[in-house]
């Protein structure tokens, strides 16, 4: 491709306390995921990081679950 | 789609005005003036003459009435309507979520640690998922499946009316999901289809609005909570925090969802539509929240308090939602007896 724009380049985002984003055209993606069954067919991907999702690879929410530094933060109490 | 039956007098003459264009334009305002003002603040969620109107209204701007002419949905009388109609049901959900909105506003850190602050902490009242999971009956599943009906054969249609009111990344993340929303070009694998799927697996009517009759209050009300979001500019924020809510609190009950229709007999082809969701709200939740509300809120083009107040009228819905079905499971009229009496 010409021009100064290029391609949109494969993007990882890591989400505190959450999975891994992947944006890519699947070679950055095929290297990890080794499973042929496990196609990537999103535009998008979450990857676990937490180690305890029902459906590895891919992050199932739940992180959300755990206790400790992945857990989101705290609501204060209520006033009534 | 026909007309649905009224509810109501306000209900019945809107629908008169539609068929017919007969209705006397300025009696009907003046009328729905006095109801929409004079509904209890509380009961706003519960009016469904209220609620099947506003309903009524909002799909003439999505897939219409095959009985109505499609000019109504710009028609000056409609959009009068609509104003008087919107006016309490937004005003209450600003009411109802007040609390929830200050306490997840006081939560430190960005948009995104309050939404996920806001939607683990939530009070959801009565775990609806779980029940589906262990105890339902496949009588209690097809009654969820109707009620959900109402939005899910939609799904993500009103979000898509917020696409041209975004910029920048926010605008690129709300398409990204929209994208994988709609099967990711792929027919037959939108979601409101593999919902479709769902229904027809389970006996039930896929046809859009086929149980409208039966949707109660709560159902109405959150289909057009999202509808009145994403349908003005000025709610954009609101909206996208309302999605941010709905992603976060998907992935976990869908995955009990999607074990309770196993459970209870049905197909893997049914529980398709829930596995699908585990694993892409998973993705979604942190587009929403982050790449979505998180990029519009740094950029100033909307506050944060626009976003959780969005994500707080989302779960304060799901939850009426979940208690109106259990209430209705717990009361005297079981699923069997509602499928006997119709």
């Amino acid at each position: 491709m010409s021009g100064s724009l290029g391609r949109p380049r494969p993007e990882v985002v890591l989400c505190p306390g959450g999975p891994a984003l992947i944006r890519s055209d699947v070679p950055a993606v095929d290297v990890v995921v080794t499973d042929a069954q496990q196609t990537v067919d999103r535009p998008v991907v979450a990857f676990c990081r937490c180690g305890r999702t029902g459906r590895e690879p891919w992050c199932d929410g739940t992180h959300k679950l755990a206790r400790g530094a992945g857990a989101p933060r705290k609501l204060p109490r209520s006033d009534r | 789609m026909l007309l649905p039956r009224p509810r109501g007098p306000l209900s019945a003459r809107l629908r008169r005005l539609l068929l017919d264009g007969v209705e006397e334009i300025d009696d009907l305002e003046t009328a729905t003036e006095g109801h929409a003002s004079s509904v209890p603040p509380d009961s706003v969620l519960h009016d469904e003459d209220l609620q099947l109107s506003l309903w009524m209204i909002y799909e003439l701007s999505f897939r219409g009435f095959d009985d109505v002419d499609d000019r109504w949905e710009w028609a000056p009388e409609i959009a009068g309507l609509r104003t008087v109609l919107e006016r309490p049901f937004e005003q209450w959900l600003r009411d109802v979520t007040e609390g929830w909105v200050s306490r997840t506003l006081a939560v430190e850190g960005d948009v995104a640690d309050k939404i996920f602050a806001l939607t683990d902490g939530f009070d959801e009242g009565p775990d609806l998922s779980r029940f589906i999971r262990k105890e339902a009956t496949p009588d209690h599943v097809r009654d969820f499946l109707r009620q959900r009906s109402i939005y899910h054969l939609k799904e993500s249609d009103p979000h898509t009316f917020v696409i041209p009111r975004l910029t920048g990344p926010a605008k690129a993340h709300l398409v990204e999901l929209q994208y994988d929303e709609y099967g990711g070009g792929r027919p037959g694998f939108l979601h409101h289809e593999l919902f479709a799927v769902t229904l027809r697996e389970a006996g039930l009517d896929d046809a859009y609005g086929a149980y409208i009759e039966e949707a109660d209050g709560p159902t109405l009300a959150a289909t057009n909570a999202m509808s009145l979001l994403c349908l003005h500019r000025r709610l954009r924020g609101v909206a996208m925090g309302h999605l941010a809510a709905f992603e976060a609190t998907s992935s976990i009950p869908c995955r009990r969802i999607a074990a309770g229709l196993r459970r209870t007999g049905f197909s893997d082809d049914a529980a398709r539509y829930y596995d699908e969701h585990v694993e892409a709200d998973a993705v979604h939740e942190q587009l929403a929240a982050r790449e979505i509300c998180g990029t519009l809120v740094d950029s100033g083009d909307v506050s944060v308090r626009d976003v959780v107040f969005g994500a707080a009228a989302c779960l304060v819905l799901d939850r009426y939602q979940s208690e109106s079905l259990m209430a209705r499971w717990d009361g005297a009229h079981t699923p069997d007896q509602l499928e006997a009496a119709r």
